[in-house]
């Protein structure tokens, strides 16, 4: 127990692995073996990268001290942006990049606004959510743009790959990115620097860490996350609603705190963040299966966030009582 | 006269209507344990975070080594050699104490525009070196800062400042919220620095301990020196009374 509580300090993803676990083979028991046959797994990951993406950029940003609020109007308005372009007749690469140009200035927008008036980001990025989910819905100007057929290349975003069609191409591009975040948390200096300026920011600045850029970098990363992720899904769907993403930015942050990130910043893995986000992936899918009035989800969702902060703090308390051992 | 290696010269500081510095001079020499007392808000800090670039002049100029320098953020400080320890410590307890040893100057493998892979073997038997150079002994260096004692983490501190070759190593109370050994061993690790060469500046609220590893104490009051003597010329007593 003494070595788990331990390994907890550096894996702080572990009690979220451990509800998801056990969810698993809740889910598996009660839906008849349903829950893991491959065209439910098939389901889950269709959708996945999109609240998975989002969940990693929020993920990375609370690890930095901050939060954000827009990402879920972030996540309309980048492919709106596009959408908009497209159906004027721009190509492909250039619509897309627009789109995630847009979102980058968002996320540079929070950043400096936060950084440079030293207000809480939780307030100016309550301020972008608003702003903009009503640029979204100005741009489209009240409806969809119809786009022109074939204007969006789903082969290579949301067309089913892999043997029987298990996955999405949009899962490769969750994966790929998953993997390049996990790598700049835990391999570069850069993540170093995330990791210092939310863990402590006055030993951050007075090592010269520059703090203020690195807040900023991380708004802009998580901003275009979510913008790709809400390209993502109007790929899937075929139509760039501007009301998609409402409520996605809390379910970022409860994906962040289940995989083990902490409020407070500095504590927390990429990892955790993708863990968390397949948790409310799963409990969604499997309630449905189980039968369950899916209006339980958000219950469920509430209870597993508070249950999880709960459970961290906890064993944080705890790990942190096991004092390190010395040779003296 | 050997030169000094730190001068300071009719230093001011405002902080939005408050004067807290007021034309501070001063000469720090080579190889000095320069002992910084004074009350509460007299400017020592102030003085400390100009030195250490966090803060930059209102007025005045530093000289390092006969030349004048201009610190616009702390890494520029510490490119010169001078390394600060704070009291309320200069580690982020939630990293382990190889990441802290190197924060904001991680030796990279290679890099693109200042950004780049770590190399984290280098930094763990580096660090385990470094801190077994100030005798202290950790079984890992992953192990994260905030499960050391206070003691424990400004050892660490010291042994980073160390490892980077510091010239000029200023403790901002690094004994603040210790015990009484913890106090003792951080007094050794001040004294030891003078057999290193190392030239330093301590600051603390405690007497005893500063004249405990001091050659020189210098006072301040409001924002001004009130006093400066070689240790063998002065007293508690002496020094208690300008304050
Ligand atoms: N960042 C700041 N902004 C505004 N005023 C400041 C700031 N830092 C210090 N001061 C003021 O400058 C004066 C000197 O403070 P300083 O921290 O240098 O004192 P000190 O000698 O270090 O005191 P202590 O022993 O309590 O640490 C005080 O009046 C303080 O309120
Ligand atoms: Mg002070």
């Amino acid at each position: 127990m003494k070595k788990f509580i331990k390994i907890y300090l550096e894996k702080p993803e572990l009690a979220g692995l451990v509800f998801l676990i056990i969810l698993t083979i809740v889910f598996q028991v009660q839906s008849d073996g349903i829950f893991l046959n491959s065209r439910n797994l098939q389901g889950i990951l269709g959708i996945l990268p999109e609240m998975g993406l989002v969940a990693i950029g929020v993920t990375l940003l609370m690890i930095s001290g901050e939060f954000d609020l827009s990402v879920g109007s972030v996540f309309a308005l980048t492919p709106m942006v596009m959408a908009v372009l497209l159906a004027d007749g721009t190509p492909f690469v250039f619509a897309f990049g627009a789109g995630l140009l847009a979102a980058m200035a968002v996320g540079f927008v929070n950043g400096m606004l936060t950084v440079r008036f030293n207000i809480p980001s939780f307030i100016t990025t309550l301020g972008m959510l608003f702003v903009a989910r009503s640029i979204t819905v100005v741009i489209s100007g009240g409806f969809p743009p119809a786009l022109p057929p074939g204007a969006m290349p789903k082969w290579l975003f949301t067309s089913f790959v892999g043997p029987g069609g298990m996955f999405r191409m949009s899962f490769l591009w969750f994966v790929l990115v998953a993997v390049l975040m996990t790598f700049l948390m835990s391999r570069t200096n850069f993540g170093n620097w995330v990791r210092a300026t939310g863990g402590f920011l006055p030993a951050a600045k007075s090592m010269g860490i520059p703090t203020a850029r690195v807040k900023v970098a991380s708004f802009m990363i998580c901003s275009v996350l979510a913008g790709f992720a809400g390209t993502i899904q109007v790929m899937r769907l075929g139509a760039p609603l501007p009301s998609i993403g409402e409520g996605m930015e809390l379910q970022a942050v409860a994906a962040a705190v289940i995989g083990g990130t902490a409020l407070t910043g500095g504590i927390g893995t990429i990892l955790g963040g993708i863990i968390g986000a397949v948790l409310i992936r799963v409990i969604d899918n499997g309630l449905v299966l189980v039968q369950f009035d899916a209006n339980w989800f958000k219950m469920a969702l509430g209870g597993l966030t508070i249950l999880a902060v709960i459970v961290n703090a906890w064993l944080r308390r705890k790990a942190k009582s096991i004092k390190v051992e010395t040779d003296k | 006269m050997t030169e000094p290696i730190i001068q300071v010269k009719n230093l001011h500081k405002w902080y939005s209507g408050v004067h807290a510095l007021k034309g501070v001079s001063l000469d720090i020499l080579p190889n000095e344990t320069l002992g910084l007392v004074g009350d509460n808000g007299a400017g020592k800090s102030t003085l400390i975070a100009l030195l250490s670039g966090t803060e930059q002049p209102s007025e005045g100029e530093i000289i390092m080594e006969g030349r004048p320098v201009r610190f616009k953020g702390p890494r520029d400080a510490m490119n010169e050699g001078i390394e600060t320890i704070y009291q309320y410590n200069s580690m982020v307890p939630t990293m382990s104490i190889a990441r802290n040893m190197f924060i904001g100057r991680e030796p990279l493998k290679f890099s693109f525009m200042g950004i780049g892979v770590m190399d984290g073997k280098k930094m763990a038997t580096e660090s385990v070196k470094a801190i077994a150079d100030v005798d202290l002994h950790l079984r890992s260096p992953n192990a994260l800062v905030g499960e050391l004692s206070g003691g424990q983490r400004q050892g660490v501190a010291i042994a980073r400042s160390m490892y980077f070759k510091s010239k000029v190593m200023i403790l901002d109370e690094p004994t603040n919220h210790l015990g009484v050994k913890e106090t003792e061993k951080v007094i050794g690790f001040v004294r030891s620095l003078k057999g290193l060469g190392i030239t330093s500046v301590f600051i603390s609220h405690n007497m005893h301990q500063v004249f405990a590893c001091c050659d020189r104490i210098v006072a301040m009051d409001r924002g001004e020196l009130v006093l400066d003597k070689r240790i063998e010329e002065t007293s508690i007593e002496e020094v208690h009374k300008v304050l």
